[in-house]
């Protein structure tokens, strides 16, 4: 059979033995009705040879050897079964999934729960054409997989069909089902490598209170917070006063000077992804230089501001800039 | 998909060694040494680079090897096919297969050979030892099998899985052996080499050839006696007829069957049994004077010897009935009688004397020179050894007149000489004569130094009638066993003597046991099956309602263990379903129980919101945390909390 005949066979088959339409409600329970058992080529090497075998017992009257065929046969109807149980009543979580950039790895977490009282062993899970993940989940346990997939192009990159099989425990059978867990993972665009420098001033600049000084001029100190960028704790501080919080260096400039990211200051650009990529670019230099920074898109508007929290809602805005074009 | 590129573990490749070294060993002794020495060479050899970690050898070595292993089998059998060169392959094959253990795939084919040569042992035998080997050598393949897709256990578990799997195989197994459509083989080309060392009667006899089978302890067949065993006088078992002979052998003229049914009528009451014959590779089957039927696929001689179509290469049953009084051959066609007074020209002129003297005074009354040569028989003072001295060119004189000992052979030839020189149609019939019944089974068994020979005389008026010359000289012999008869000190077969008692009992209750084996389960054929199928009431089974039958137990044995897998879907934590007991109670109050919350924090929520069962609520979730999250729960805690959920109302 050509090999895109058989593909599409096998979607036709995935696409009826799934029925719901995906996204699935969680958790994802594999009842019996969606864990399907087939031989693997192994097992099709073994019904081979026990029917050898048994031509051979019967061409010489072995009853011994008669014996033995059914014993060997009766493993492999056991076989079919212990591989179905290892399988059968697995179920899904999606768990966390953490926004990447465009070129990088999306990490699908999911949740596998077991409440059987044994272990279920080697579970094989694989997206797409993806390298399969070999997991065991405890007895009473659950076990976090984590599924790798190339992030491709920003926006939403919803998990694709997620494939579970095992064939332990003899590897003659392969019991599999199919899953589309309600797991997304947000692809910011890649920063870009060769971005024009941070827009100082300018139409772009409003820090209007910028009066001149060093960004690094020293104000004073106030307590740690987890936003704060690590290269402005003081160290020196902390050191001094044994088990005090960790406190954080204020600056005159960086309190008070703000950039903003214009959309339409990068109208030189022709390419929207290229402009995007480079917001994104300057998004986290702004960031690292701990520069409160706003951002003016088309339809969106960001207040000056800094912190992981403010570089996250800046980098989504890009991810999902017209993103319904797409 | 199933990854079978995966590389072989180091332990894995050891669980494939201990399955081969398991699958080998019993077989070694049928291969000649220079075999057995090459494949523990080539295990000893995967050992190593396991132990080592070294490479494995490269691919045009191992090619190299098997050529040379295949020219070897070929150059010590001539042949490549058949039963032992065949298993010499398979073996080479396995060992050198352990030398490319590379991938899964190399692993499973590796598992899958081991299989296989366990059908080449039973080949060879099929005792219940070979059985009990062959149960173990299963179970350490089957390991290797597991281990080949898991090697993170531990041997024992390993091997404690396999054994679990091969015990839920079981009643498959019992109910395809009991089930299974049967076919009788061979399918394709008789094996030929299956029975080239049987010991047994062969279709000549000479001085010496069955005195040389009364060294044999071998069962030449068991007889099962449907009513009373007849007295042991009387178990003449009738072999091969011999009417031809060349002054030195007597030898078999028929082998074809002649008679479908048999040609004389019985008188006196018939004698039923059911014969096990070991194969002894030729086709005569025994019966008990006179067979009154024939077992299937069998057909009569002209000489009353029931011979079978094909050769007896299975150990074969049939059931048959006797006639011991059966009057037989009155009316005896001419060219039949004219060859059973047939003598060389020259030769044992003394016994020629007395004979043409009995002819003499009698004429042609037979019955009175048969009496006659009894009574010469009796008066010669003849011994009964199993050491005759040897003879020469005129055997019947010598033994007559000059050593007068001898074994049946030279008693039967004598008389039947001295009858045919006398003019009476004469015959010399090999076979058995009678046998020990095996207490603890009620089996009469027949070994081969029971092994006999008489003579047959044609009397007008009576037709042939058995007289048994060693019987004038050695009473004791017929009467008795083959230890009364023969004077004390010969060397007895084993088995044959009798002044062990102790060993005697222990051999009768082994003998009973592996009859019990051999009846029922490496005899279980096409027609035992049928007739078990119809005593349970299925009567004309043919394979379509067989098959049904089997697939509907087997599917009543599936859904047994499919209940058994999915059990556990409804068995939950007894600690946890009281705990969801205790939450729907409070539920009910208006205090939901999130899924995210712990217990601690779902108690200190709802002792808030129901400050009167904040005591009740807090000791209930810390007991539940404990039992269900502490270390090492106590039996006593999870009855203690669900006696307090049971008493706790909200």
């Amino acid at each position: 059979m050509p090999a895109s005949l058989r593909h599409r066979l096998h979607e036709a088959f995935v696409r009826w033995a799934l029925r719901v339409r995906p996204p699935e409600a969680t958790p994802i329970v594999l009842t019996q009705r969606r864990v399907y058992v087939l031989p693997t080529r192994a097992g099709l090497a073994y019904a081979t040879a026990l029917g050898v075998i048994l031509l051979g017992a019967m061409n010489y009257n072995l009853s011994l050897g008669h014996a033995l065929v059914f014993l060997l046969a009766g493993l492999g109807i056991v076989a079919i079964l212990h591989t179905f149980r290892n399988l059968v009543l697995v179920s899904i979580r999606p768990g966390r999934c953490e926004p990447v950039f465009t070129g990088g790895l999306a990490q699908f977490d999911l949740v596998l729960q077991n409440q059987r009282p044994d272990a279920r062993t080697s579970l094989r899970l694989f997206i797409g054409e993806g390298v399969p993940l070999e997991i065991d989940i405890g007895p009473h346990a659950s076990s976090v997989a984590t599924l790798d997939l190339p992030a491709l192009r920003r926006g939403w990159l919803p998990m694709p069909r997620l494939t579970i099989e095992t064939t332990w425990p003899l590897g003659l059978i392969r019991a599999w089902s199919c899953a589309v867990p309600d797991l997304k993972c947000l692809v910011y665009p890649a920063p870009a490598t060769r971005a024009p420098p941070l827009p100082w001033g300018g139409d772009s600049a409003q820090g209007s209170t910028r009066d001149g000084r060093g960004a690094d001029d020293f104000s004073g100190l106030r307590n740690h917070q987890v936003t704060d960028a690590p290269h402005h704790v003081a160290w020196k501080a902390v050191a001094r006063q044994q088990d005090g919080p960790l406190l954080t260096k204020l600056f005159f400039g960086a309190a008070a000077e703000q950039i903003w990211l214009d959309w339409d200051a990068l109208a030189d650009v022709t390419d929207a992804e290229q402009r995007l990529s480079i917001l994104a670019r300057w998004m986290i230099d702004a960031d690292a230089a701990g520069l409160a920074w706003g951002l003016r898109m088309p339809s969106l508007r960001l207040a000056p501001d800094n912190g992981a929290a403010q570089l996250c809602t800046g980098l989504r805005a890009l991810a999902l800039h017209e993103h319904g074009a797409h | 998909m199933a990854r079978i590129d995966r590389p072989v573990s180091r332990r894995q490749a050891w669980w494939l060694l201990a399955g081969a070294v398991a699958t080998c060993l019993p077989l070694a002794p049928q291969f000649p040494l220079w075999l057995a020495l090459a494949a523990a060479a080539a295990l000893s050899w995967r050992a190593a680079l396991t132990w080592r970690q070294w490479h494995l050898p490269p691919r045009w070595l191992l090619v190299m090897l098997v050529i040379a292993g295949t020219a070897g089998v070929f150059l010590q059998y001539r042949t490549t096919l058949g039963r032992t060169p065949g298993v010499a392959l398979l073996v080479i094959f396995l060992a050198l297969k352990l030398l490319e253990l590379r991938t899964a795939r190399d692993a499973v084919a590796t598992a899958l050979l081991c299989y296989f040569l366990i059908l080449g042992q039973f080949l060879f035998t099929q005792t219940i030892p070979t059985a009990l080997l062959a149960c173990l050598t299963l179970l350490i393949t089957t390991a290797a099998l597991l281990a080949a897709s898991d090697d993170r256990p531990e041997p024992q578990q390993q091997l404690r899985r396999a054994g679990l799997m091969l015990a839920q195989a079981l009643p498959f197994m019992l109910l395809l052996f009991v089930l299974f459509p049967r076919v009788q083989g061979p399918l394709w080309g008789i094996p030929q080499d299956r029975f080239s060392a049987v010991s047994g009667l062969s279709d000549t006899m000479s001085p010496g050839s069955i005195a040389q089978l009364s060294q044999s302890d071998a069962i030449a067949f068991r007889v099962k006696f449907k009513g009373e065993t007849p007295p042991q006088s009387q178990l003449y078992w009738r072999g091969p007829v011999m009417p031809s002979f060349d002054g030195r052998n007597w030898r078999v003229t028929q082998t074809l069957g002649a008679y479908a049914e048999v040609p004389y009528t019985g008188l006196g009451a018939p004698v039923d049994y059911e014969v096990t014959l070991e194969p002894h590779g030729k086709f005569w089957l025994f019966a008990l004077e006179l067979p009154a039927t024939l077992p299937a696929e069998s057909a009569l001689t002209s000489d009353y010897q029931p011979v079978a179509r094909q050769a007896v290469r299975n150990r074969l049953r049939y059931t048959q009935r006797a006639w011991p009084e059966a009057i037989a051959g009155i009316n005896e066609a001419r060219n039949l009688l004219g060859a059973a007074v047939e003598l060389p020209k020259d030769g044992n002129p003394r016994i020629r004397a007395i004979s043409a003297a009995w002819r003499a005074q009698h004429g042609d009354d037979s019955a009175a020179i048969l009496a006659a040569a009894e009574n010469f028989f009796s008066r010669q003072l003849l011994i009964y050894t199993l050491n005759p001295p040897l003879l020469g060119a005129d055997m019947v004189d010598e033994f007559l007149f000059d050593t007068r000992r001898g074994f049946c052979e030279h008693f039967a030839a004598a008389f039947v000489f001295a009858l045919r020189a006398a003019g009476v149609p004469a015959r010399v019939v090999a076979g058995y004569q009678g046998g020990e019944v095996n207490p603890v089974d009620g089996y009469l068994v027949v070994r081969q130094y029971d092994a006999h020979a008489w003579a047959e005389a044609w009397i007008a008026g009576r037709g042939w009638v058995r007289v048994d010359p060693t019987a004038i000289s050695a009473p004791s012999r017929i009467s008795g066993n083959l230890a009364d008869a023969v004077p004390a000190g010969e060397a007895l077969p084993f088995l044959a003597r009798g002044d062990l008692a102790w060993l005697r009992e222990l051999r009768y209750r082994l003998d009973a046991v592996s009859n019990g084996w051999n009846q029922w389960v490496l005899g279980y054929n096409p027609q035992r099956q049928r007739d078990l199928l119809a005593s349970l009431g299925l009567n004309e089974p043919d394979w379509r309602n067989m098959t049904a039958i089997l697939s509907v137990l087997c599917g009543a044995v599936m859904l047994g263990l499919t209940a058994w897998i999915l059990r556990n879907r409804l068995r939950v934590d007894p600690a946890l379903a009281a705990w969801r007991r205790f939450t729907a109670r409070l539920a009910r109050r208006g205090i939901a129980w999130q899924p995210w919350e712990g217990p601690q924090a779902f108690a200190e929520r709802a002792a808030r919101q129901a400050p009167m069962h904040a005591a009740a609520i807090g000791e209930i979730a810390a007991l539940y945390a404990r039992v269900r999250y502490g270390p090492a729960p106590q039996a006593g805690e999870l009855i203690r909390l669900k006696a307090r959920i049971s008493a706790f109302r909200p």
